[in-house]
């Protein structure tokens, strides 16, 4: 509602529109380059996307019927604000037995709407005015943002190719002054699928020490890395107090819209959490808090099912591409190449937008990820082997056609 | 049965039209260790053949299939062996299973319509001396076969891109 007297000043055009009631940190934010994409391709029809940020497997079936039966049985009530106490002590578990981490369920763990209430709730915990929150990019498009919106100013990190997007210790440190507070990690990565392994850890946390920063790492894509076990930052040499680790469902266990995700770390930030926690969102819906049970409790056949079959896509599409000629890092984790498209000579966008125009493959352009994106492309091979091949087919009759302009 | 020829199976499976090369891609190996699976497999036996799953209710709206359960005297010394056999061996009949419980074998025929099934069961079934008795069960319509699905709803729902 707008009161009376604000209106008078809204006519007498002291603000020019109701844009000027917003606050200038919303303002401030620029509209995702993703979102933009996305209204391109869904004005078409017969596109292959490889766009898409989420598995293609519906939830298995008896992950959702768990869900049926807590409806079937009146499970309709707020739960704890932490969430139910059976699905916390199945998460301590689960995260002890599959990354060697240890959460006390009772203080150590809070269950929120999504991985992405959990980014919120542990940047708005901890930011205070003017704080300097390190991002290592290119990287998931919600952390600049939301870093922001907290009143912090994201400081971004670039990572290359020739590294395997890696994040060095030497960037690191070079990007660190005294308003540093944060660093956020997202390994595997969502674009790049770079992972990082103990050794890839062990300066990173050396830096983390010295300049006592504190960590948020998500690891929503844990359970898929090909070829190498998951190394949760947590779990590596006293680096469980300085982070507040972040997972979900949504991507190993394709639970996508039930808006079930975790964040665990030391109580005393985990309380915190809680308190913003608790006023925003009370607590994260019910039959998704027993849907998560039930996949924690019986669905780790099916999600090694599910990942054993993102990775013979992602050996199809890895291979598909560098045949192409769009030289492509070997991504070992998430389910995204992130191949470049600078032997094209065109940019990434300029890449994207043709590549939809004249051959109806989406792709996400890599510069909506931020610094280190520009030339490259983010292909999710989270779709059927039949569309990865015919969009694979269409990339290179493509690819070849720009060559023969030359 | 080694890994290797376990993994081509499985993705030949899910799609009888994948080539040597798509599944070595897939799993990492070389084309000419699948190419050799695949040919043991199929020396073997253990590939039957390569058919296609078809959803005839969409062909022939006529034709019928039923289950029949049937009872057996088993032979001395061949058991149900004899009795199976000659019963498969019609090419109408489309399955057959052993079956553990109250009868012996589970039998799928296929005909144009339900006359040429009964026909089957009373001409040709029924009079077989070790077959007991014969229970028919017509087919209404076929949900999931072999694991597929016939009228997938669960199409892909996902935005066209997402973050
Ligand atoms: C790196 C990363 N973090 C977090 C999320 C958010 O996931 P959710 O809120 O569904 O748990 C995503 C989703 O795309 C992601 O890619």
């Amino acid at each position: 509602m707008i009161k009376d007297e604000q209106k008078e000043s809204f006519a007498s055009g002291q603000r020019q529109s109701m844009a000027d009631y917003l606050s200038p940190l919303v303002r401030g934010i620029k509209p995702s380059g993703i979102r933009r994409f996305f209204d391109l391709v869904s004005s078409r029809k017969d596109v292959i996307t490889l766009g898409v940020g989420e598995p293609d497997f519906v939830t298995p079936w008896h992950v959702r019927e768990a869900a049926v039966y807590s409806l079937e049985t009146g499970k309709t009530q707020y739960t704890s604000n932490a969430g139910m106490p059976e699905l916390r002590g199945a998460i301590g578990q689960y995260l002890n037995d599959q990354f060697a981490v240890e959460y006390n369920p009772a203080d150590e763990i809070v269950v929120t709407v999504g991985g992405s209430e959990a980014i919120d709730l542990a940047l708005r915990a901890l930011i205070a005015p003017g704080d300097e929150i390190m991002i290592p990019e290119p990287c998931y498009i919600s952390y600049s943002p939301i870093t922001a919106l907290s009143g912090g100013k994201p400081v971004g990190i670039e990572t290359y190719a020739r590294d395997g997007f890696k994040l060095k210790a030497d960037s690191l440190q070079a990007a660190i002054t005294p308003r540093s507070k944060v660093l956020i990690l997202c390994y595997p990565s969502n674009p790049t699928g770079g992972i990082m392994t103990y050794e890839d850890w062990l300066p990173i946390a050396k830096v983390v020490e010295e300049n006592d920063l504190i960590v948020i790492s998500d690891e929503i894509y844990a359970e898929l890395t090909y070829g190498t076990r998951h190394v949760s930052f947590a779990a590596m040499p006293g680096m469980k107090d300085r982070t507040i680790l972040v997972s979900g469902f949504s991507k190993a266990f394709a639970m996508t819209g039930w808006r079930m995700g975790y964040a665990c770390g030391h109580s005393d930030l985990i309380a915190a959490m809680l308190k913003i926690h608790q006023y925003t969102v009370m607590c994260a819906p019910i039959m998704a808090q027993y849907a998560a049970l039930e996949a924690l409790q019986h669905g780790l056949e099916e999600k090694d099912r599910m990942v054993e079959a993102y990775n013979q896509r992602r050996r199809l599409v890895v291979k598909g591409l560098c045949d192409i000629g769009l030289t492509c890092h070997e991504p070992q984790g998430a389910f995204y190449a992130f191949p470049s498209v600078v032997s094209t000579g065109l940019s990434s966008e300029r890449f994207a937008q043709r590549l939809l125009d004249e051959a109806n493959v989406a792709a996400v352009p890599g510069d909506v990820f931020g610094l280190g994106g520009e030339g490259h492309l983010r292909c999710s091979y989270a779709t059927s082997v039949t569309n990865l091949t015919e969009a694979l087919d269409r990339i290179g009759q493509f690819v070849y056609k720009l060559k023969q302009e030359g | 049965m080694n890994e290797l020829q376990l993994k081509v199976l499985e993705l030949l499976k899910e799609d009888a039209r994948r080539d040597a090369e798509l599944i070595a891609t897939m799993l990492d190996v070389p084309a000419e260790d699948v190419k050799q699976a695949i040919t043991d497999l199929e020396k073997d036996h253990i590939i039957v053949k390569y058919a296609t799953v078809v959803n005839w209710s969409k062909v022939d709206d006529e034709k019928v299939t039923a289950l029949i359960e049937v009872q057996i005297t088993p032979e001395r010394g061949r058991g149900f062996e004899g009795i199976a056999e000659r019963i498969y061996l019609y090419p109408e009949v489309k399955s057959v299973y052993l079956m553990s419980g109250a009868y012996d074998l589970l039998v799928e025929v296929e005909g144009k319509n339900l006359k040429e099934v009964a026909s089957f069961v009373s001409n040709k079934l029924s009079p077989i001396d070790a077959v007991l008795s014969t229970k028919t069960f017509f087919i209404l319509k076929k949900y999931k076969q072999d694991g597929i699905i016939f009228e997938e709803h669960e199409g892909d729902h996902r935005l066209m891109v997402s973050p």
